[in-house]
């Protein structure tokens, strides 16, 4: 539990598009130990998805990475030639995505699917490819598998799918796994089995996993580790329990205030004021200033830095710095 | 790998066979719904029958000449009647049918190969390739065929290319000139194919482009490749028609339908002797409206707009 398996150094990513350029990934470091969780929490748009896509390294155009390193046990991904990195892809990282309805190839029997991995990273023949295939359907809790190994995307349900999704993303045997949302297309009951899916899996393969996702809930339930990501930044990192119990930054404590709590009733929950900025040209400035109720004057003239306070709890706020007392 | 939450009493047994439907199982299942698709089928398989069975139960052989049998009408001896050096229009028929299908199947899956590998690489891979692809495509269709096509078959006339190889040519030139139309259908589908969230989770497995291609985004476009590919067959045995009624496709003696319907072009046989081009053109009618029937129903049954309609 101590190695560094993913590093992201002054990770930076750029769109570039009509209005302006798009800093979607905004120096953002943080590492993902090996068998740990960590969730990415953050709203819509704040890049979350964009830091794991550059992980991969499937920025779509008009994205790019403009800067910065992704070490992978010590390597720089980033640096690798196509062909190394394909061999990654799907092998040592794989990747679940959030709508499992249109992640699968609907003119593909699922077998197929799930085999092409396992053929391709590991060469196995077609038998004993079919035959892992039909292991892996079952360990991800579907019966029948046989069955199910012939049958195509559309005569399975949305929570069967993301189970054959997770099957292929564990097919190769992966040291992380990246899941994008999965369980947001879900309803709640399948969420709950898919996350239990997901902590055995990582608890049988020592897996580390790294959860985006903007539900709280899921956080609290599958988290080791919590970095807190606002346009494009990382605002707050610490282990789950701190941040439950201590969050720092004004923007993590809003967020904990908006989730409902089952006990009490509320006629409102508690809403962030204001909109996420425009992220299209952003100044100098905490992005949060103009949404935070401590908002001073260093607030608007200068960028907070990510420091390390106790309990390895980062955060980027002026609040916890002398120059804002 | 073990199992972490395998399921221990897991029963295959016990299961109704129930075959998985792909959806060109499904697809086609609605094509038999279909009375006009039911017709067209079944007339290619009765064309298709007779034309490469029928010659082995004729009496005659291509060869059989009897001048002094020349131009008679429909009789017993010969149930179509004969034409100008006495050989039996029936077998001639049947073996037109046989040249005309086979240029029609050759000219169609030239077309479909260059059109469908075409389209896809354009539009997998966008920019510059796209570009050229597209560039090429807009050459060739605007270039008009007929007069291509006359130029062609005058130079092979020309050239005094044999018979027997001019047929294969005239394949090929079909096919050539009528890929455009499909690869623009092909690449307009694979352009918004790609940005599907499925092949961002092909990507993420670490596909070599290829397989992303050939193994993912192909079969996608398979239901308008097939419909086209239905019309292409129809179209090209026209075309052939076309061509070999002007002189300059598929040239005596090597009968096929268009060199034989040219016989109209004679006013004497246009007239008097209706046997001589009545049966090579019904033919050309009825396999070419055939074509098109199956190729509508099964444009119908992969539209999933227009299922609604009925």
């Amino acid at each position: 539990m101590s190695n560094n398996l993913i590093e992201f150094r002054n990770l930076r990513t750029n769109f570039y598009t009509g209005s302006g350029v798009v800093k979607a990934v905004n120096d953002v470091s943080f590492s993902i130990r090996e068998g740990e969780t960590l969730c990415v929490v953050g709203e819509s748009g704040c890049g979350k998805s964009v830091t794991a896509m550059s992980l991969m390294r499937l920025v779509a155009t008009p994205g790019k990475i403009v800067g910065g390193e992704i070490l992978y046990k010590g390597e720089d991904l980033l640096k690798l030639k196509e062909r190394e990195m394909r061999y990654l892809r799907g092998n040592e990282i794989a990747m679940i995505f959030q709508d499992p309805m249109s992640s699968l190839n609907p003119v593909l029997t699922i077998g197929h699917q799930i085999a092409e991995p396992l053929r391709i990273h590991k060469k196995l023949s077609k038998q004993e490819a079919k035959k892992k295939s039909i292991e892996l359907i079952e360990l991800v809790g579907i019966p029948r598998a046989a069955k199910i190994y012939d049958s195509y995307p559309h005569e399975l349900s949305g929570g069967m799918r993301q189970r054959i999704m997770i099957a292929i993303a564990l097919s190769c045997d992966p040291k992380l796994l990246i899941a994008d949302e999965p369980t947001t297309a879900l309803d709640v009951t399948i969420q709950a089995q898919i996350l239990d899916l997901m902590r055995d899996i990582k608890k049988e393969f020592n897996t580390a996993i790294m959860m985006i996702t903007h539900d709280l809930g899921v956080v609290a339930e599958m988290a080791d580790h919590v970095v807190v990501m606002y346009a494009g930044k990382v605002i707050e990192e610490a282990p789950v329990h701190e941040l439950f119990n201590n969050p720092k930054h004004p923007y993590t404590q809003g967020l904990l205030k908006a989730k409902p709590v089952i006990s009490n009733r509320q006629d409102r929950l508690y809403t962030i004021p204001g909109q996420v900025p425009n992220p299209v040209e952003l100044g100098e400035n905490c992005y949060f200033n103009d949404r935070c109720e401590h908002c001073m004057e260093i607030c608007v003239q200068k960028q907070p830095d990510l420091n390390i306070y106790d309990n390895k709890h980062k955060a980027a706020c002026w609040l916890y710095e002398k120059e804002g007392k | 790998m073990s199992q972490v939450t395998a399921n221990p009493n897991v029963t295959t047994a016990a299961e109704p066979k129930v075959k998985s439907a792909s959806p060109w199982v499904l697809a086609f299942r609605q094509v038999r719904q279909s009375k006009l698709a039911i017709f067209g089928i079944v007339m290619l398989l009765l064309m298709f029958l007779i034309c490469f069975f029928g010659p082995f139960f004729s009496p005659y052989t291509i060869d059989t000449l009897n001048i002094r049998n020349g131009n008679k009408a429909p009789s017993a001896a010969h149930w179509l009647g004969t034409d100008n050096l006495g050989r039996d229009i029936l077998l001639r028929v049947m073996l037109a049918g046989r040249i005309s299908l086979l240029v029609g199947f050759v000219a169609m899956m030239v077309s479909v190969s260059i059109g469908s590998l075409l389209g896809a690489i354009a539009g997998f891979y966008r920019g510059w390739v796209d570009t050229i692809i597209m560039r090429i495509i807009d050459i060739m269709m605007s270039i008009p065929s007929l007069p291509l096509l006359i130029i062609l078959g005058s130079i092979l006339s020309d050239w005094k290319i044999p018979p027997s190889e001019r047929i294969y040519i005239v394949m090929f030139m079909l096919g050539i000139l009528s890929w455009p139309g499909l690869a623009r259908l092909v690449r307009g589908q694979i352009l918004s194919l790609r940005e599907q969230e499925f092949m961002q989770a092909a990507e993420s497995l670490g596909l070599r482009d290829s397989k992303k291609i050939f193994r993912h985004l192909l079969p996608n476009t398979i239901p308008i490749i097939i419909v086209n590919a239905t019309l292409a067959v129809g179209g090209a045995i026209l075309m052939e028609s076309v061509l070999s009624y002007l002189g300059l496709g598929v040239v005596p003696p090597t009968p096929s339908w268009g060199n034989m319907i040219s016989a109209a072009n004679n006013l004497i046989d246009f007239q008097k002797r209706p046997w001589l081009w009545i049966p090579p053109g019904v033919c050309v009618f009825i396999t070419v409206m055939s074509f098109n029937f199956v190729g509508d129903a099964l444009r119908d049954a992969f539209d999933p707009k227009s299922k609604s309609k009925r």
